[in-house]
């Protein structure tokens, strides 16, 4: 590990990925602060404060970019550079100033995305929110992105292309494909920032999902899944456990993946096949994606004592679990039985945040967590004990988060379809709020404990960037010296 | 071929690749994974012989199964109907008064009116009619416009101060002092006779001197002494339930420029056997009279 740690090649742009992970930091702590403030909003209105910029509408979307697209990104760029470099044994095409551009342009479209929520600019559609001048910045930011990374791989001094690079160039493509597709519109005016889009009614809706499952699937699952691709074997020390397994899972799970949208629009207006369509492709989906849960995990095997010693490894081996689960708990809520129950419910807000905060963020901390110390060449993190901390409270966080989600969800859902004998429904919708109430208050402060913890992280990071080193006892060294 | 290189630990073979110090071992697929990915990919085609599902250029396969998700939906509605079907057509055929003498119709009129008021009601009022602050209690006996069966049909059909309802309870308090009907010392003495109506702490000398501003300007609507008006919508002044807040610069303000309640008519929104259906109930509350 160490040693190919100090075998970095001057060439590589280190200094664009140092970028992107003060970035990752910045945005994570501020997409996590309002995701805290919108939770505690929900379980207490008056939060609101009555003004409009800071309604639960507008920062709600802002939350969702600022965590998926704001922090969630620039973990993925800032990610996908360091190894594509390292991967390829080249320095990134295009040079210095192409990747300058790409950060500056990324944090422009964040910039204008966000003050638009706030200021109520908005598409309206989930995840696609930001308007039309904002989407063809992305646009053009986003080619650039390709270009830098394709080319990188063009000139790449290895035979091969390495797993994690097929997966980040699947998400590169995708999400380039699902940006134009699901923003076609027409701008009311030249100097408006008002656009409505080229498709209506149930067509619009199936193109949002389209778009909406996709982003998950290859923002959130195929990006990340790059990351785990380098940085598990790398951290454990070990080999990827199956290269065949690497080919079969990658190419089912981009097959599979695209076509299952549909999931989000059961019992609507969607036709029934589409329907149909959207639950059984979502069911074929599970293997694939297990497929990386198996061989991220069994790249531990001859390495699992590392856990006990190694808190960042335990970051990425947990995120793999919490992938595992919520791409089992996903397949299950698409079928339709189940869907009719969960559908609309906190269950789904449960289900998103254990795949958002188990999977993407805990496997974006491991990641910086790892690369923080080789990018500013640094012995060791700051402190292995913080890291410890962070993980202990930020799990404890996302038990509390998921597990209230999912009673507040289930209960909502059975008070929802509560029917007594004669037929009618047994609750009002005003009684559903009231008795989700605590859930939200457990929620708001399982946010509460992922927040201190990434702040933890900050810390600990800026620490380690400044060169400090804490004097601790390493992790687990009773058990060493019982051994010796 | 170059020789195999094995990896220490497990003994497997790597495939000779490596990346940056990564390697990668030959492993197999694991047999579980392979069989449930099968299990799984025949379960789905298998689904799509059952139910609607491969779209062609004329249309879709409909499935042995014959299943129609919107035919579910109708039978199901249509199915609901027709079970509620011998008591919506007696209640449809009378008066809530007889719908309240009948204890079948009762029973099953004050369920569906707990839905329906839970439904529509609620947001307001309050489960069960409890109130909250501007929305008046409907489980107590303090009527605004009355509480008896036909009283209450009549508000839920027609509204309060509802624009598009000719029939709507109307009824407007004047702006005694911005209109400057009452001059500001009125006004004061006129509050401080209020107040000492619902037992309030008044300043005895004012509360005279307003008790005569009331007889010539409020008594007419709101009765000698307070005691209100159901026929005209003037709420008693005499207990301590307020539609607003029940205190001394409310009642000012009250008096100087008037806030009213209002409520949608509810005809046209909600079929005939609903709205008798949420009158007895809201009647069953406590306050019925």
């Amino acid at each position: 590990m160490t040693q190919s740690r100090a075998g970095v090649m001057p060439s590589y742009n280190e200094q664009i990925v140092r970028m992107f992970t003060i970035a990752s930091m910045f945005w994570g702590v501020v997409g996590f602060l309002v995701g805290v403030v919108i939770a505690f909003q929900l379980a207490f209105p008056a939060l609101n404060l009555g003004l409009e910029w800071t309604s639960f509408g507008r920062l709600r979307p802002l939350h969702t970019s600022a965590v998926i697209f704001a922090f969630g990104g620039n973990v993925l760029l800032g990610t996908s550079l360091f190894v594509v470099q390292r991967t390829c044994r080249t320095a990134l095409f295009g040079g210095p100033l192409m990747a300058e551009f790409l950060f500056w342009g990324y944090q422009l479209f964040i910039v204008l995305a966000a003050s638009g929520y706030v200021l109520g600019i908005t598409g309206g559609t989930e995840y696609s929110e930001p308007e039309w001048y904002t989407d063809l910045w992305l646009t053009l930011v986003w080619v650039v992105y390709l270009l830098i990374f394709l080319g990188t791989l063009m000139k790449r001094k290895e035979p091969h292309i390495y797993v994690a690079n097929w997966f980040y160039l699947a998400f590169i493509v995708t999400v380039a494909m699902l940006h134009i597709g699901r923003n076609l519109s027409m701008p009311v005016s030249f100097l408006g920032t008002k656009s409505y889009s080229l498709f209506a009614g149930v067509q619009d809706a199936m193109l949002q999902w389209w778009y909406g499952h996709n982003a998950v699937g290859f923002f959130l699952t195929a990006g990340f899944l790059g990351i785990m691709y380098y940085f598990v074997p790398k951290q454990a020390n070990r080999p990827v456990y199956s290269y065949r397994l690497s080919i079969v899972h990658f190419w089912s799970l981009i097959f599979l993946y695209i076509w299952a949208g549909p999931h989000h629009l059961h019992y609507t207006s969607l036709p029934d096949w589409t329907q149909s369509l959207g639950m059984v492709f979502s069911i074929m989906l599970w293997m694939p994606s297990w497929g990386g849960m198996i061989n991220g995990l069994m790249t531990l095997s001859g390495a699992w004592d590392k856990l006990r010693t190694d808190p960042v490894l335990r970051f990425l081996v947990t995120s793999i679990g919490f992938y595992g689960m919520s791409t089992f708990e996903g397949p299950v809520m698409s079928i339709k039985a189940v869907n009719s129950l969960s559908h609309y419910t906190d269950w789904t807000i449960g289900h998103v945040h254990s795949g958002a905060l188990g999977w993407v963020a805990f496997v974006s901390f491991g990641a910086m967590y790892y690369m923080v110390p080789v990018l500013w060449k640094r012995e060791r993190l700051y402190s292995s004990r913080l890291v410890e901390w962070h993980f202990w409270i930020a799990t404890f966080g996302i038990v509390l988060y998921i597990v209230s989600m999912w009673i507040s969800g289930i209960m909502q859902g059975l008070m929802w379809r509560a029917y007594d004998s004669l037929g009618f429904l047994q609750y009002s919708f005003v009684e559903t709020v009231a008795a989700m109430h605590p859930y939200y208050v457990v929620r708001g402060f399982g946010g509460v404990l992922f927040l201190i913890g990434a702040l933890i992280m900050t810390y600990n990071l800026i620490r380690t960037m400044r060169g400090d080193v804490r004097q601790e006892r390493s992790i687990g060294s009773t058990v060493a010296v019982a051994q010796a | 071929m170059a020789e195999v290189e094995r990896d220490l630990a497990t003994g497997v073979q790597t495939t000779g690749h490596e990346w940056d110090g990564i390697k990668e071992l030959n492993n197999p697929l694991p047999r579980w994974w392979l069989l449930v990915f099968y299990a799984c990919v025949i379960y789905g085609l298998a689904y799509t012989v059952f139910y609607p599902a491969w779209p062609s250029l004329s249309g879709y396969t409909k499935g042995v199964l014959g299943y129609n998700s919107h035919a579910d939906y109708y039978t199901e509605v249509a199915g609901a109907a027709e079970a509620k079907k011998q008591f919506t057509d007696r209640i449809a055929a009378i008066g809530v008064a007889e719908i309240a003498q009948d204890p079948q119709l009762l029973e099953f009129s004050l369920a569906g009116g707990q839905a329906v008021f839970n439904e529509n009601c609620a947001q307001c009022h309050g489960v069960g009619g409890q109130g909250q602050r501007f929305y008046p209690v409907l489980a107590d006996d303090n009527w605004i416009w009355g509480g008896k069966l036909a009283d209450i049909e009549q508000t839920v059909r027609h509204g309060i101060r509802h624009q598009d309802d000719p029939d709507t309870r109307q009824a407007q308090m004047l702006r005694f002092g911005a209109d400057e009907i009452l001059d500001k010392a009125q006004v004061t003495d006129v509050t401080e006779y209020v107040v000492g109506l619902s037992g309030g702490d008044a300043d005895a000398v004012a509360a005279e001197r307003g008790a005569k501003v009331f007889a010539e300007n409020c008594a007419a609507c709101h009765g000698a002494g307070g005691a209100g008006n159901q026929e005209l919508g003037a709420p008693s002044l005499v207990n301590k339930i307020w539609q607003f807040t029940g205190d001394r610069a409310s009642f000012a303000a009250q008096i100087n420029s008037p806030r009213h309640g209002v409520m949608p008519a509810w005809q046209g929104r909600l079929s005939d056997d609903l709205i008798k259906m949420v009158t007895v109930y809201v009647h069953s509350l406590g306050g019925g009279q």
